[in-house]
């Protein structure tokens, strides 16, 4: 096929093009034609397909985030919002740090390892290109049921591929989460989050401005893989039939972006660039158009520049292209030898494919040929904005009035056996078969890491400030109520930095549901943002950036609405936080906040296949002056464990197992109701009974309910007449995943 | 006295390696992969990572570096030089310890705190310990089982050449357990598992890993 250059494009207006292959609606393609007063060429349509793509235009979820914005709370903590690569915060001491989650959940579907391995390359390249070393990752994931033979292809890949490319790039991996569910047996979900910290000075913008400055590509040669990535697999829904779509995942090189990770540092320290992309979605076509657009507008490139791993792309495969390990930065000439000098000392291939110019078009030539002359904006700001049709599907007011069929078990023997069930079923059982996977202690620099509360990295090995981040969802209340399942996923991950005894400052999520285009679907995800922003602006916690993954389903059954929720908290000294588990006998178990009977969307109604019932109302005052009484009372804790899935039974569990030391608890109420209901904002706490007297004061001073549930010590859980040896409790706990993936 | 600390590229744990040896009071000087000058050091640490993304095999280009030529030369007349996971590998590719590190022998990568048995602490690396010391540091690799033939791992076992051996579980398959060896000459130590990820309670499982460094301070107050 002959070159279409814009020359061609104006003298044969007619041509047919296939807009539609590329995912774009007819009304969008003459949109496309009008912006450009002609049709556009096939690079121009190319680049348009990709970047007005759900995945990179947010077109049906831009409406509802504005909320974020409208709703923000003041926060003084927040350096960037919104809109670039990743939100960036002010944790003291002239440290910044920036921290986004992203879903790479299609492509872990198709290539397990792939997928899940450039969901992390991508992430990273993210938090990088802010200026920011990364200095942590953590994984939440979503699996179909956990003995499906499917499973069994797509959970060690995924495990494979994040250890394989994060271990690689010297990334300790510090928490995440496992989940089971029927619902995402054909759309695994691979949710990926990156910390990364900076000094204040060095924060890098992606903008491309000043006329005559130079744009430099460099990084990994630009390949075959991925093409459309976010348009042919991210913005689609999986069909039985359909094309194989293996080919447009992307295939990471960890070592290549180790060493463009360490060369862009280098750069930055010496501050040679004027404004920095990394290329992930949408490849050149992002980067180029995003540039421009947030910079003064004009960019010459000649893409015949593009140093190539396979010499017969044509340019529409060279803009779409989503080979990983890629940078795009724009460099001051009088900057650019020294530029080129760094990454030839890392033998990273840099080349300079164009300059800023004046105007406000970006133009690409092809040996020497126009095949796009665009404004930037209306490629990479300006796509469409659908404010989709959204109804409450007609299944919620159904299970709000199911009334659940729970076995309570009131006699010892039962209790133990709920135990066991509970404490050994795969959502609850230890994750040590997939955390050993992954390097949690490079850099040198990690407090906590799975499976303590949350994620802790020091970052000033000589003052001790650190931070923490927790990731939580509870999908199954999202299910029942969207609103409320996502005020009460961020109260609990803010909960989980609290229990360490950091503060929580900043909020990122990474929202993942069905399709868009079924009213039902977009309920629930206006319903998630609404009760995101508003809990955001109660608890005065910024949010800072954050992903959206949509069309999560399998033909017509959609995922369970899974927002999952980042939260990022500082402590001044690491040294001084709190652990999950106790590390001595003789010291005083309390439990903070009061059980209800909260059975709907808990464990123990999945464990019986009843998804059905009421889900709990957040109360996030109450959770805020929870948080207080943890920070305020950081001091006397010996161990804090946050009460979440699996009610007390499992916090219990898991605390005894930790350390290997027992404890007896007696529960004076209905015990099935005190073990396994999932009463929000509820926390385990351990004193030395010298400071029982401070801890009620501050229950007093803090209205929280406080309930003294027992003493550490010995081998065993005692729970009332219940004794469970800790040896076959850990067991229970330790054999399931290596009995279903060994 | 300085103790100098290699990066290639995909080196991960360099900058862990040289913490290690500050907190025990010795100066670390970085040695880039790239120059053959050792710049004065008296000792060097081969650190963990992916050297080269460990393609071909773990530790096979590395060892052509321009800064292997004068290590390889300097060890051979008596250097104290350490390989740690990625650098043990390293040091067996360049054939200044006998053997191979292979694939783990249940195929995955494996992060765990392990404990290990000091089985010589004659070693330049070793003589803070007591001989049978038990200690707990991390493992973590995917390519840690150590291999040689039956005629090595009797010279090894006989001359007293492993220096730490793992205590419990197997973790990868390794001859004998075996964890860490040494020459005869004692000066070069390759090691699996990561001291210098246990220099602190804070950020490591112990700090049991401080005496392999402690032990090079020693040696080289004594020389």
């Amino acid at each position: 096929m002959s070159l279409d250059t814009v020359q061609s494009a104006q003298t044969t207006p007619d041509r047919i093009q296939p807009f539609a292959e590329l995912g774009l609606k007819p009304e969008e393609y003459a949109r496309i034609r009008e912006i450009l007063g002609r049709r556009p060429t096939s690079s121009e349509l190319a680049m348009y397909s990709v970047m007005w793509s759900e995945h990179c235009s947010y077109k049906s979820s831009k409406v509802h985030l504005r909320q974020f914005g409208e709703k923000a709370p003041h926060s003084d903590a927040l350096l960037v919002g919104i809109g670039e690569n990743a939100g960036v915060v002010d944790v003291g001491q002239g440290y910044a740090v920036t921290f986004k989650i992203e879903s790479h959940n299609h492509p872990s579907f198709v290539e397990p390892y792939q997928g899940a391995a450039t969901g992390v390359g991508g992430i990273v390249r993210d938090i990088l290109t802010m200026g920011a070393r990364p200095i942590a990752v953590m994984d939440p994931l979503r699996f179909g049921p956990a003995d499906a033979p499917d499973t069994r292809r797509v959970l060690p890949g995924v495990v494979a591929g994040i250890g394989g490319y994060g271990n690689c790039l010297g990334l300790p991996n510090i928490g995440g989460e496992i989940v089971f569910d029927e619902t995402y047996a054909g759309n695994p979900l691979v949710n990926a989050l990156c910390i990364g910290v900076m000094r204040h000075e060095q924060i890098k913008l992606a903008k491309a401005s000043g006329a005559g400055n130079l744009v430099v590509l460099f990084g990994a040669r630009t390949g075959g893989d991925g093409i459309g990535g976010v348009s042919v697999l991210a913005s689609e829904t999986f069909g039985a039939d359909g094309p194989a779509k293996r080919p447009s995942v992307q295939v990471g090189d960890p070592f290549a972006e180790k060493v463009l990770i360490e060369c862009s540092l280098e750069i930055f320290a010496e501050d040679l660039v004027v404004g920095i992309q990394d290329l992930g979605g949408a490849g050149l076509s992002c980067a180029t158009s995003e540039l421009a657009s947030a910079g003064t507008g004009g960019m010459l490139v000649a893409l015949d520049d593009v140093p190539l791993r396979d010499p017969s792309l044509s340019p529409e495969e060279i803009l779409m292209s989503e080979s990983q390990e890629r940078m795009c930065a724009i460099v001051e000439p009088s900057k650019i030898a020294r530029f080129l000098e760094i990454c030839q000392k890392w033998d990273v291939t840099a080349t300079v494919i164009g300059e800023v110019t004046d105007g406000n078009r970006l133009v690409i030539t092809w040996h020497g040929e126009v095949i796009v002359e665009v404004p930037p904006r209306t490629v990479a700001h300006e796509g469409p904005v659908y404010n989709r049709p959204l109804a409450k599907p007609a299944y919620v007011d159904r299970v709000a009035r199911e009334i659940l069929e729970l076995p309570l078990p009131s006699d010892s023997e039962a209790l133990k056996e709920a135990i066991y069930k509970l404490i050994s079923s795969p959502n609850m059982a230890d994750k040590s078969w997939v955390t050993s996977q992954y390097d949690k202690y490079v850099q040198g620099n990690t407090i906590q890491s799975q499976p303590e509360d949350s994620g802790m990295i020091r970052i000033d090995e000589q003052t001790h400030l650190g931070v923490a981040v927790s990731t939580d969802a509870n999908a199954s209340w999202s299910y029942l109520n969207p609103y409320e399942g996502a005020k009460l996923a961020l109260a609990e991950a803010a909960r989980n930095i609290a229990t360490a005894g950091a503060r929580p400052l900043a909020v990122t999520n990474c929202l993942n549901f069905g399709s868009p285009e079924d009213p039902g679907v977009m309920w629930q995800f206006a319903e998630t943002v609404r009760g995101l922003a508003d809990g955001c602006l109660e608890m005065g916690l910024p949010v800072t950036g954050g992903n959206v993954s949509f069309y999560n389903q399998t033909g017509e059954v959609a995922i369970l609405p899974t927002p999952i929720i980042g939260v990022l908290g500082v402590i001044q000294d690491v040294r001084a936080r709190t652990p999950m588990s106790h590390s001595a006998g003789d010291l005083e178990i309390y439990l903070l906040g009061k059980t209800e009977q909260d059975f709907a969307g808990s464990e123990w109604a999945y464990l019986h296949h009843q998804r059905g019932g009421v889900a709990p109302t957040s109360d996030l005052k109450k959770e805020m002056r929870l948080i207080e009484l943890l920070l305020e009372g950081q001091e006397i804790f010996e161990a804090a464990h946050d009460v979440s899935q699996g009610g007390v039974a499992v916090t219990m569990c898991e605390m005894v197992l930790r350390n290997k030391i027992g404890a007896t608890i007696n529960l004076v109420d209905d015990a099935a109701v005190a073990l396994f209901s999932e009463t929000p904002g509820r926390v385990i706490v351990v004193v030395d009974p010298r400071n029982s007297e401070r801890l009620v004061e501050l229950a007093k001073k803090f209205e929280i309910e406080l309930t003294e549930l027992g003493r550490t010590g010995g081998a065993l859980l005692r729970i009332n007449e219940i004794e469970i040896p800790l040896a076959e409790l850990d067991l229970a706990y330790t054999s399931t995943f290596p009995r279903l993936f060994g | 006295m300085k103790v100098g600390v290699v990066t290639f590229p995909g080196s991960l744990d360099d900058r862990d390696a040289a913490r290690a040896v500050r907190a025990v009071g010795i100066e670390a000087v970085a040695l880039w992969h790239g120059d053959a000058d050792l710049h004065g050091v008296d000792a060097v640490i081969l650190p963990g990572g992916f050297s080269y993304g460990d393609y071909l095999r773990c530790g096979a280009i590395s060892r052509f570096a321009p800064v292997m030529t004068t290590i390889m030369a300097r060890a051979k007349e008596g250097m104290p030089l350490l390989g740690i996971c990625n650098g043990f590998q390293i040091l067996c590719e360049s054939h200044l310890l006998p053997g191979a590190l292979t694939r783990n022998h249940e195929l995955h990568f494996l992060c765990r705190d392990q404990k290990l048995r000091i089985e010589n602490n004659t070693s330049a690396w070793t003589s803070a310990f007591d001989a049978g010391q038990e200690i707990v540091i991390p493992l973590k690799n995917g390519e840690g089982s150590y291999q040689c033939d039956d005629a090595t791992l009797e010279s090894l076992e006989g001359e007293g050449q492993v220096v730490a051996r793992y205590v419990g579980a197997d973790p990868n398959g390794s001859r004998n357990l075996i964890a860490g060896i040494t020459n005869a000459k004692r000066n070069i130590v390759g090691l699996m598992p990561h001291p210098e990820h246990a220099i602190d309670s804070l950020t490591g499982p112990t700090a049991d890993g401080l005496p392999f460094f402690t032990s090079i301070l020693t040696q080289m107050v004594g020389a």
